[in-house]
């Protein structure tokens, strides 16, 4: 198990830390929940319960294989089929970036969970200004697409989503910055590559 | 002739049952027959028996041929073997013949041995909660008390899921696909053009075709011709057979002209050779009757609340008469009751008979589900 922890975080930082911020035994939504990874780490070390949502097939089938409970659907369409606060935490980890549908899937999240986690790659981070001020989209470890074959839409800075926020009365409980699993405490919009953020209805 | 994952050579058996079927409608059947049959082997804890329940126009022939010369093998030959996604080397699989079918159980074709003749059109109506009661006592009969999964798609899905109101404890997984928590007034009205084509065929008798020496082929062959329009999604038909010519150019006349009207006579007259036109009539309306949720103040999630089984649901993309919207439902109310369920919606174009292909997607998800049940 310990190893298995161990493995899931240095690949995914972002997954240890979520795991820090859902209670033992809480019923979780997962939006995008690929493989079932999160989830089934989710139920292995805090005995959760819940739902992986996963559009594409082969992710579907692999998370099946994880023994995750796995809605086929379309996040763009929100969540209905889901009850109003039906879940103690929804999870959209590194997927925001990627909706058309962004402010109604963040309330949607909202709506049918008491706690969001919402994860995303900080389009603030140095290494990306860096990028662009030589003119170019950037392209990296957490950013790997280029322009023209990229899913992500609706890239954001740490900014960006703090005023999100503020405009759509929600929460911010507690927000993390990591750079390659480090905690990023000194001006994070700039330092930080990664962003967290755990959410409710203010 | 030996086939690769094959069960191979199969044969029926007929359960007789002295014990009277109350049925929905409050009809009695004093006494009753079940043709089944069975792959793979019983284990000793009796874990591992999978019920398949037919749609339609199926039967308990599920897998497998009666001869070396048998042309076609069982209605969902492909699903189940050894080896395959309902592997035969794990399970213990069981088809059996719904009530009022016409494949060896009884029926109105079959005779009623009160009187020695057909039951006829006074063979009563059944539903699908008949069904499930009538395979409830076949398990009986066979020593089974709980199933390690219930699987049917369309009607078949119907049964899956009233197995799950009817007797939760005796289920462990189930299988609903390409199905639906009721019929939508387009299905209905699809069913009763199908049960008018039969009824006003002046040669049905008021059902009592057999004690006339006559068959209502013409009124069966249009109702199986209509059935077949709406299983198939539009772009399969366009794409199997466009505005294609039979003989290459018009006639100008009411013959066969579109390989279109070839298909589906071909289709109607086989099917009316082969199946009984009062079972038509009563499978038809077990799926309209069909509503758990009717009992429940039309709340499904009220009618699944008691639903113990691990489920899983699958829709086809291009299925319009069991839409994935209707499964969708099936979906909401399980997760109204935090229900372990899982949910695919498969990208196929073959309509509502997509749930009978081996589509490469939709086979990997049943081997890989069927691969973690535990017997």
């Amino acid at each position: 198990m310990i190893e298995n922890i161990v493995n899931i975080t240095s690949e995914r930082p972002d997954f240890a830390l979520i795991t820090n911020w859902v209670r033992r035994n809480a019923k979780v939504l997962d939006l995008g929940c690929g493989d079932g990874t999160l989830l089934t780490h989710l139920r292995d070390v805090l005995h959760t319960t819940g739902y992986g949502i996963e559009k594409d097939d082969n992710n579907w089938l692999a998370a099946l294989k994880n023994g995750v409970d796995v809605i086929q659907m379309n996040l763009e369409e929100g969540l209905s089929g889901f009850q109003n606060q039906s879940f103690e935490t929804v999870i959209l980890s590194q997927t925001l970036q990627a909706m058309h549908n962004t402010e109604t899937i963040v309330q949607e999240m909202l709506r049918v969970g008491r706690e969001a986690i919402v994860t995303f790659p900080n389009f603030g981070y140095w290494r990306n200004r860096i990028q662009i001020s030589r003119g170019n989209m950037p392209v990296s470890k957490s950013l790997p697409y280029q322009w023209f074959d990229t899913p992500n839409v609706h890239l954001c800075t740490i900014h960006d989503f703090d005023l999100f926020c503020k405009q759509h009365n929600i929460e911010v409980m507690e927000r993390k910055v990591i750079t390659e699993g480090q905690d990023i405490h000194f001006m994070p919009n700039l330092m930080g590559n990664l962003a967290m953020y755990r959410l409710r209805n203010a | 002739m030996s086939e690769t994952n094959s069960v191979g050579l199969v044969s029926a058996q007929v359960a007789h049952f002295h014990t009277p079927l109350t049925l929905k409608s409050g009809a009695v059947l004093p006494q009753y027959h079940l043709a089944y049959e069975t792959y793979g082997t019983l284990n000793g804890s009796r874990s591992n028996a999978v019920l398949v329940c037919h749609a339609l126009s199926g039967n308990h022939h599920v897998a497998g041929r009666y001869s070396p010369q048998d042309k076609h093998p069982g209605w969902w030959d492909n699903l189940i073997g050894p080896g395959k996604p309902l592997d035969t080397n794990k399970f213990f699989v069981i088809g059996v013949n719904n009530l009022g079918g016409c494949h060896g159980s009884s029926g109105p074709s079959s005779v009623n041995p009160l009187t020695d003749r057909p039951y006829s059109a006074s063979f009563p109506i059944v539903t699908v909660e008949d069904w499930v009661e009538s395979q409830a006592r076949l398990l009986d009969y066979l020593g089974i008390s709980q199933l390690a999964a219930v699987i049917g798609g369309s009607l078949g899905g119907m049964q899956a899921l009233q197995w799950n109101i009817a007797y939760p404890t005796r289920v462990r997984h189930a299988f609903v696909i390409a199905s639906a928590p009721n019929l939508t007034a387009q299905n209905i009205a699809f069913n009763e053009v199908a049960r008018q084509a039969i009824i006003t065929d002046p040669e049905f008798f008021d059902g009592d075709y057999y004690n006339h020496g006559t068959l209502p082929r013409r009124g069966l062959r249009i109702a199986r011709m209509l059935g077949h329009i709406t299983y198939l999604s539009d772009d399969a038909m366009g794409e199997k057979f466009g505005r294609k010519l039979r003989h290459g150019a018009v006639r100008y006349g009411f013959d066969v002209e579109f390989e279109m009207e070839s298909y589906l006579r071909y289709q109607g007259d086989k099917f009316a050779g082969e199946f009984d036109a009062n079972t038509y009539l009563r499978m038809t309306r077990a799926l309209d009757y069909f509503d758990p949720a009717a009992a429940f103040g039309g709340s499904l999630s009220a009618a699944l609340k008691t639903a113990i089984a691990k489920f899983v649901v699958i829709s086809f993309t291009s299925d319009w008469r069991f839409s994935p919207a209707r499964s969708r439902e099936i979906v909401q109310a399980l997760l109204d009751n935090a229900h372990p369920v899982k949910y695919a919606e498969v990208t196929a174009e073959h309509g509502h008979d997509a749930f009978l292909m081996p589509d490469p997607h939709y086979h990997a998800i049943m081997r890989a589900y069927l691969a973690q049940v535990k017997v």
